[in-house]
């Protein structure tokens, strides 16, 4: 029987160095805070260990970006900061596979992904936003939107850079200045990102990349001289920054939780709708706030589609996140684990049927094996709880009505499928979705021409696109 | 460089196809410096070099214009890396062809690289900013997108003969149409410059075909192919301007009818994106 | 509809079917539909696996045993498919660990030839028939064709539908055809060539292999090598789906021929990792899938010697034959 053998790319791609520090007025500085080490979650190794910030490096990263806003940003002509931003394109570009192995290596997706989706659709971002910033007066807000100020930006773990480029890149491109902090798990390829910064000249203080844990995010987003928050990850923290920044008159934007319906007509294409659900869920190891975590099939093809389904899922190849043919990688945290693990047993418990693909684990590192729940009830909390891990829910539905209605029935309102071969009833159920983005018989389609966002308690505020301008122009 | 060593001097030849043939005329012209001296010769493009030009442009249209407009963005801006990099031979051409001074050469060669990033960063929003969904009364989804219309025959600025020509051609490929440019009559080098620049820049050949010449001789050639879609009038002189526009009603070709006199330092508008866009509206039932 | 001696015994379900031609129409435009970009980024997907080392060496080997050595050209001769023969028992005389291809593919006149330089070694003899490539002529005429090639010895045929009677819907005509070539052939294997370049869409891919699996063909065949696009990965893919998908109602195994267009290993390992994935491991054998090839073999020889030597080889080092 054949047997791939491992092609692991070597982690010396990453020039991984033992100390990393913050970016704060153009130098790289050690932080007042306690260090944080940060892990491997393939291997449970520490990686590095990373400075961080205590309350006086906020304060002194959002005057430095005050400053930068001030006397250079805020009046550069927008042709000018384009050129800034294309360089910062181009670099991310031309250390692409030092930053998807250094990815990986932190964050545990595989490098198949970081390579061909998180690094590529940073640098895209980048280009993308940085033709914006001379073309503003034709993005249809106004005939001269001007600029907040300064951005105060608290990103997750699940796509460290491609995040960081998500809000980095428009708040550039409009003319506000950055004070950024990247995940306490996940804070290596921010940091290079800096580096990356430096090299294209920025001016100092137009982007300060601050590290640590929820404190420190709470500290930027609370700053009082921050003009503009933009936070992605919980639904849970989401709603306390929105009250602590309430009669401030401060601009926020929020990109929280989901709960996405993968809904499956069965007039739908089946084999490319397994792929579909397969990407939708299992793509980087469920860690997609849009991740379809809740398919929805029709029962006239429910067991066909299920028995495909459990097929494909089984030849997914779960490990070493550096290896090529890795198609799973590691869990972020054993924190992580820990809260899929506590979820799926509830599903047990609640009557769910489990499967589990028997594909064999490594004996260190944080890994969940793709798991899918059958049987379940719209009542149980894998149906209406953000897993964020590879499980899947599976319920069925009788008429379209039913799907919508079942699809809809969840207080978020990210992302929705649809799968079905006809197009009328393609836009009849996006229209009838409750969600900020649609995708019809694909899934997991990000591109920086495309606003992303959601309804709800998904949050406000759209990234990408002439729309994303907004969120950080004063209109 | 020693002072005594004999500079090689280049061959001006057009660019089709992305070859750099000469004309099959086997004709040239000289070019002079704005106090009359001898600069070199270029080639002297013929009815002939105009059509193989509009048939290079027709075949690298399907693909130019099939390429993501990210793709086409990634390409424009490495043309205009490529041009930096050309930055004192544009300057020196500029300088001998248009009889400014240096400084003045270099704030053109620079607004003339800058002009063609503007371009550069429109290739994925022109669609946003001139595309629509139309909100039309039934239970249909319809939306518009622009489209490019096709081969353009651009007749480029006698003036300005980089900043004008690169702010004629950058609009017209930028949407993905594909282009046979007839530059300055009396100041092409810079243009063979920049064909030069092209080639080097992963821009399909074809995409581009430049022709030097006697604007009044291959500009009816042009306005009157029935496989040439559009027309930019730009560079034409006067008197031929209107039997120009007849020639291209033969086969209703959008015809873009820009004076010779624009000011090209000052910041351009859509007009020459929007010229060469077809918008197309789809239609499609909602329904369960 | 065929005579009833004729059609393949069928389950209950598939043999509904193809009771008359408007049935055989609903059953194959009932079959799911296969969106374009969805099999084409799955392709690409897997296209990017990694093989390496002992799995590389292993699968250059398992793709030299499913070749099927290919000479199908006006100007064929006895003495060109002589050497062909000889390269197909022996593809590198200086390695003679390298296993020895599937079969040779010839006109039928070749066929005599061919069985002359391959008695004994184990190597198949395919040939095509049924007014290859095009397929234009009477059903006589096709089944004579046929019958001529397995007289002369062939063991195996390739037969091309009639694509224009697909195209225009007349699934009978092609369903009837391919069971008549099918009883002419008597023992010899019978691969369906649905000439997928013609086929337009990985629907229509999708419907001409079940009416080649339900008219009882054993493997079905991407093209005949003259026209463009031959194989490509998702056609290969949309047919791959359906022998599993076949494999899971009836039980049975059918295999999978990808034909021209694949001239390196890189290709080739593409192909498998392929079958391995979107078929099944049990899939991964000559007598489940097999390459319609003639270059690929010296690039297969010459990436085994690479992968053996430690250092990149050249075409001088492999036979041309």
């Amino acid at each position: 029987m054949w047997e791939y053998a491992p092609a692991p790319e070597s982690r010396d791609i990453a020039n991984l160095k033992p100390n990393y520090r913050m970016f704060i007025d153009g130098q790289f500085v050690e932080g007042a805070g306690e260090p944080l080490k940060t892990v491997n979650p393939g291997t449970e190794e520490v990686l590095a260990e990373v400075s961080t910030a205590a309350p006086a490096d906020v304060d002194k990263a959002v005057k430095a970006a005050r400053r930068a806003y001030d006397r250079v940003w805020g009046k550069m002509p927008g042709s000018e900061r384009a050129k800034y931003i294309f360089r910062i394109a181009r670099l991310i570009q031309e250390r692409s596979r030092e930053l998807a192995v250094l990815e990986s290596l932190d964050n545990g997706k595989p490098i198949k992904e970081s390579r061909d989706v998180d690094v590529p659709t940073a640098a895209a971002h980048f280009f993308y936003h940085a033709g914006w910033a001379d073309k503003l007066a034709y993005a249809g807000h106004g005939p001269d939107p001007r600029p907040l100020g300064v951005a105060g930006q608290v990103i997750p773990w699940n796509f460290p850079l491609m995040m960081a480029a998500w809000k980095i890149a428009p708040a550039l491109a409009t003319g506000n200045t950055v004070v950024i902090k990247p995940a306490e798990t996940t804070p290596l390829s921010a940091l290079v990102l800096a580096e990356i910064i430096q090299q294209a000249d920025l001016p100092p203080g137009v982007v300060n990349i601050l590290a640590g844990a929820g404190d420190v995010g709470a500290a930027v987003v609370s700053h009082p001289d921050v003009d503009k928050v933009a936070f992605t990850g919980s639904t849970e923290v989401g709603k306390i920054i929105q009250r602590q920044l309430a009669g401030t008159g401060r601009r926020l934007s929020l990109e929280l939780g989901g709960k996405a319906a993968n809904i499956v007509f069965d007039d739908a294409p089946l084999d490319q709708a397994v792929e579909g659900i397969v990407n939708g869920i299992f793509f980087n190891q469920g860690h997609v706030c849009c991740a379809g975590s809740r398919l929805l099939v029709q029962e006239s093809v429910a067991d066909e589609l299920l028995e495909k389904l459990r097929v494909r899922v089984s030849t997914l190849r779960v490990g070493d996140p550096l290896d090529k043919n890795t198609d799973v990688g590691a869990i972020n945290s054993r924190e992580q684990l820990t809260k899929i693990q506590q979820l799926v047993e509830t599903g047990d418990a609640e009557g769910a049927q489990r499967w589990t693909s028997a594909c064999p684990l490594p004996d260190k590192g944080f890994y969940f094996a793709p798991t899918v729940f059958s049987n379940v009830s719209q009542a149980m909390r894998i149906a209406r709880e953000e897993i964020f891990g590879p499980v899947l829910s599976v319920l069925t539905f009788r008429t379209p009505d039913e799907a919508v209605a079942k699809a809809n029935n969840t207080p978020y309102g990210l992302s929705a499928g649809i799968w079905t071969e006809k197009g009328s009833r393609i836009l009849w159920a996006a229209q009838k979705m409750r969600a900020g983005v649609v995708w019809a018989n694909t899934f997991n389609r990000f591109d920086p021409t495309a606003p992303f966002g959601g309804y709800q308690e998904s949050g406000f505020g759209r990234e990408g696109g002439r729309t994303g301008l907004e969120a950080y122009l004063d209109v | 460089m020693s002072e005594n060593r004999i500079a090689v001097a280049k061959t001006y030849k057009l660019y089709i196809g992305g070859a750099f043939p000469r004309s099959e005329s086997g004709r040239s012209y000289p070019v002079v410096d704005a106090k009359g001296a001898f600069l070199a010769n270029a080639a002297q493009g013929s009815r002939k070099d105009a059509r193989d030009a509009v048939g290079a442009a027709r075949k690298a249209f399907a693909g130019w214009s099939g390429a993501t407009a990210y793709n086409r963005g990634q390409v424009l801006f490495r043309v205009a890396e490529v041009l930096e990099g050309r930055r004192e031979q544009f300057i020196a051409e500029v300088a001998a062809c248009e009889g400014v001074t240096v400084k003045k050469a270099q704030s053109l060669v620079d607004a003339a690289i800058d002009r063609w990033v503007w371009y550069a960063g429109w290739t994925d929003k022109v669609a946003t900013v001139l595309g629509a969904s139309n909100p039309v009364a039934g239970p249909y989804f319809s939306f518009s997108v622009p489209e490019p219309t096709g081969v353009v025959a651009v007749l480029a600025p006698q003036q300005s003969s980089l900043l004008g020509l690169i702010s004629v051609v950058a609009p017209v490929i930028a949407t993905g149409n594909t282009a046979v440019v007839v530059t300055s009559q009396d100041r092409p080098l810079p243009a063979v410059t920049l064909s030069e620049v092209l080639a080097t820049s992963d821009l399909p050949g074809g995409v581009v075909n430049v022709l030097t010449g006697r604007t009044a001789e291959i500009a009816p050639w042009l306005a009157s192919h029935a496989d040439v879609n559009a027309l930019d009038l730009t560079g034409a002189p006067e008197s031929t301007r209107a039997d120009l526009e007849r020639a291209a009603a033969g086969t209703v070709k959008r015809v873009l009818r820009a004076r010779p006199s624009e000011d090209f330092t000052r910041e351009p508008d859509l007009a020459r994106l929007r010229a060469f866009l077809e918008m197309k509206t789809v239609w499609h039932p909602i329904g369960v | 509809m065929a005579a009833p001696s004729t059609t393949p015994s069928l389950p209950p379900a598939l043999a509904d079917a193809v009771r008359d031609d408007a049935s055989l129409r609903r059953f194959l435009h009932g079959l799911p539909g296969v969106d374009q970009v969805g099999v084409e980024q799955r392709a690409a997907g897997l296209g990017t696996r990694s093989i390496k080392k002992a799995s590389k060496l292993w699968a250059i080997d398992t793709a030299i045993g499913m070749v099927d050595l290919t000479t199908l050209e006006g100007a064929d001769t006895p003495g060109k498919v002589r050497s062909l023969a000889a390269k197909a028992r022996r593809p590198d005389p200086d390695n003679p660990d390298v296993p020895k291809v599937a079969a040779v593919c010839v006109y039928p006149d070749m066929v005599e030839t061919a069985v002359q330089e391959l008695r004994g070694t184990g190597i198949d003899i395919a040939s095509v028939a049924t007014a290859f490539p095009s397929g234009r002529s009477s059903l006589k005429v096709k089944l004579e064709d046929t019958a001529y090639a397995v007289d002369a010895g062939a063991t195996e045929i390739d037969m091309v539908i009639d694509r224009g009677a697909f195209l225009s819907g007349r699934y009978g005509q092609v369903f009837d055809e391919i069971v008549q070539v099918k009883h002419a052939c008597g023992d010899a294997y019978l691969k369906v060539i649905l000439e997928t370049g013609e086929l337009a869409t990985y629907d229509n891919v999708r419907r001409a292999s079940w009416l080649g699996l339900l008219a009882g063909g054993d493997f079905i065949k991407t093209s005949t090598g003259k026209v463009s696009p031959a194989a490509t990965l998702p056609v290969t893919h949309v047919m791959l789906q359906a022998v599993r998908d076949w494999h899971t109602q009836t039980g049975e195994l059918r295999g999978v021929k990808p034909a021209g267009g694949i001239r390196t290993t890189k290709d080739a390992i593409k192909y498998l990792v392929a079958v391995h994935e979107v078929a099944g491991p049990e899939w991964l054998t000559p007598t489940l899938f097999r390459f319609g090839a003639s270059t690929l073999l010296n690039d297969l020889l010459m990436q085994r010697r690479t992968q053996l030597a430690g250092h990149y080889s050249g075409p001088d080092y492999v036979t041309v034959d």
